[in-house]
């Protein structure tokens, strides 16, 4: 039995450019009624279909917890990446009609802490929204300290101190503005777990800092929102289903797999939640691995792939799929 | 139509039996002439009309007799239901989780209103109309959990998932194979399966683990699991155990039929949506010998299950003392004729 999710129909409802570079979506039941509920830090899978191609990317969700009638979520458009964000940004319109999964939860809350300290980098900020939202309502303690690039990125800085006013540390790099981790870490009180969402240097930071601050790294949680990156195709045999595949320069391995007919389980599309990892049976090549699930033994040894996120450079590499 | 619910007891004299639709409906956990571990983990989604699947969460004619059961035990001993501080909202969870599924699966008994957060909840068997306010302790006579589980078939554990485990830190446990929350609150998954014997070594616990904290959202997962039981005592507890342990030295070739029964628990897995807890309910089935046989097809796999099972899970399981008599008395309805595959009475 697989693990993957259920699916949702969805009708866009609204599509609110932010920013320069963010625009958010609006998601309702396409049928009417609420959506399921779901937790702060959960995340859907957007279905797209461009054309002939299907692209299913990770979205944090950041509308409230406690208010079901519709999902939000924001997409920071990419210009660099495989098109999933310019699909989002160019194509979606209101009234489309989409397809998303029921939420998931890999970076859930840990509600035994008695405060919520979280960082936030860019367009980390999303997941933030959610749990700030959840927590407010039952009178949560939390701090975020947000970092950007300058003031018209801080994307939903100012919907944020609107709402929590002294909570709220926001720190624009343009004026070059820092957030002291160091002190920040030290002057928390016992019992405060640490959140961070971010690009990867920034979660790398605190999460270093914060070890040798010495906090235990059960109170410490992250979520990396890394994206497959593009990269030169290359061919895969999989050896179960008795196909050979190619894998496009936009593709990643884990969608040529898809596109072939072959379904592995999935919840995370972004290298941390390990449900696709796959078998390698032989390989005359390179691994690019850009997950976060396998270890580096496991990387070196050229055993195991995570599809959703990692590459392949060479003459032939055989899957157990 | 709804149920007939019967009045009967699990204790003292020991009144409960099934009907004869209920001994049908049995969920018998043989697929085949013997039993060894597996993770028998399947999709939690409805089955035939008619069987305990028909709903995810079975209501059966021993409900209302089972919650006074249950009201009993937690009289005699609060600490059979506790939630640590963390887990109020999973309460909240397994309280939507419960009245919408019971609502939903029988009407004519329970009905469930909402208008946002004010919710109306009528159980009529138990003659219960409660009107509260979702998220507000103070609108219930019990805590959330503990509100909803006094009127729900089975015992529930709610398990927090955090640092790559899942930790127990909240249930309801009253009718259950030996093992108390008093003294698993807190715990991680190993550490509250340690005493299963044969599992570990076959990295079971450690497949299961990863399969149930990858669980999502409309997606719950069951299994079946099975021990015997002497006299049809819901409450098997360590706490209770010089009530009942003594039980076990009471059989004999002419009671077998009456006082051995097959105790099988239907244990589903489910996702919660506001905490992203799980709840794992265990919902326990009892069948007496003498109704079991009425299906020659389970009396003589039984047999066989019982006379060939590994001394190690008999011990485990408690077996041992009257396993002889109890493999003698099935041995008379198994004729050696072959049984067909699958669960299915005949």
């Amino acid at each position: 039995m697989s693990a993957g999710t259920t699916k949702l129909d969805v009708t866009v409802a609204d599509v609110v450019p932010v920013n320069e570079l963010v625009t958010r979506f609006h998601f309702r039941q396409a049928d009417g009624g609420k959506l399921p509920t779901f937790s702060g830090g959960a995340h859907v899978v957007v279905e797209m279909r461009d054309g002939d191609r299907t692209r299913l990317n990770p979205y944090s969700l950041m509308s409230s917890p406690l208010d079901t009638a519709e999902y939000t979520i924001s997409v920071r458009r990419d210009d660099l990446g495989r098109g999933g964000s310019l699909f989002m940004h160019r194509q979606v319109r209101p009234g489309d009609r989409m397809v998303v999964s029921y939420p998931v939860n890999l970076f859930s809350l840990d509600l035994r802490a008695r405060k919520h300290l979280m960082i936030a980098g860019g367009i980390g900020i999303t997941p933030f929204v959610a749990q700030t939202a959840q927590l407010a309502a039952t009178s949560g303690n939390f701090e975020l300290h947000y970092a950007a690039r300058n003031a018209a990125l801080a994307t939903y800085g100012d919907v944020l101190t609107e709402r929590y006013g002294r909570r709220i540390h926001l720190y624009h790099d343009d004026r070059g503005e820092k957030i002291e981790l160091a002190r920040l870490l030290n002057a928390q009180p016992l019992g405060t777990h640490l959140y961070i969402c971010g690009p990867a240097p920034m979660i790398d930071w605190v999460r270093k800092t914060a070890g040798e601050a010495g906090w235990p790294p059960e109170t410490v949680h992250f979520e990396h929102f890394s994206a497959p990156q593009p990269g030169a195709p290359f061919d895969v045999e999989l050896a179960v289903s008795g196909k050979t595949i190619h894998v496009g320069e936009q593709q990643s391995l884990l969608e040529a797999i898809e596109a072939a007919g072959v379904d592995p389980p999935y919840l995370c599309r972004g290298g941390v939640c390990g449900q696709c990892e796959t078998n390698v049976i032989s390989s005359d090549g390179k691994f690019l691995h850009n997950d976060h699930w396998l270890t580096e033994e496991e990387h070196r040894s050229g055993k195991k792939i995570m599809p959703c996120v990692s590459r392949f450079e060479g003459r032939s590499l055989v899957l157990e799929r | 139509m709804g149920i007939n619910f019967r009045d009967e007891t699990f204790r003292d004299d020991f009144t409960f039996s099934n009907s004869p639709e209920h001994i049908r409906r049995f969920p018998f956990p043989f697929h085949e002439d013997s039993y060894m571990y597996a993770v028998n983990i399947e999709p939690h989604v409805p089955g035939p009309k008619g069987s305990v699947l028909e709903n995810l969460i079975d209501v059966d004619e021993h409900y209302v007799s089972e919650m006074r059961d249950r009201a009993l035990v937690l009289a005699e001993d609060p600490l059979r239901c506790q939630s640590l501080p963390h887990m109020t909202l999973a309460g909240w969870d397994l309280l939507e989780l419960l009245m919408t599924e019971q609502a939903k699966g029988y009407p004519e008994h329970f009905s469930l209103t909402r208008d946002g957060d004010n919710w109306h909840w009528i159980n009529r068997p138990l003659g219960l109309d409660q009107k509260f306010v979702f998220g507000d302790l103070t609108t219930l006579p019990y805590g959330p959990m503990e509100y909803i589980t006094r009127q729900s078939q089975g015992d529930f554990c709610i398990l927090d998932q955090r640092d790559g485990n899942l930790w127990m830190d909240a249930g309801i446990v009253t009718t259950q194979a030996d093992w108390s929350l008093d003294f698993d609150i807190g715990m991680n998954f190993f550490e509250w399966h340690a005493p299963v014997p044969l599992a570990h070594e076959k990295g079971i616990f450690t497949r299961a683990l990863k399969f149930l904290s990858n669980i999502q959202q409309g997606k719950p997962a069951r299994r079946l699991n099975w021990t015997m039981t002497i006299n049809p005592r819901l409450d098997t507890s360590p706490e209770n155990y010089h009530k009942w342990g003594p039980d076990r030295t009471t059989v004999t070739p002419e009671n077998v039929g009456q006082k051995v029964h097959l105790r099988v628990e239907l244990q589903s897995f489910w996702r919660l949506p506001r905490s992203n807890a799980m709840v794992f309910p265990i919902r326990c089935y009892l069948i007496k010998m003498d109704e079991l046989v009425t299906s020659k097809k389970w009396a003589r796999r039984l047999h066989r299950v019982i006379r060939d099972l590994p001394e190690e899970l008999a011990t485990y399981k408690g077996l041992t003392l009257y396993r002889p008599t109890l493999v003698e008395w099935l041995a008379r309805y198994d004729d050696g004729a072959e049984t067909s595959p699958g669960f299915g009475p005949d």
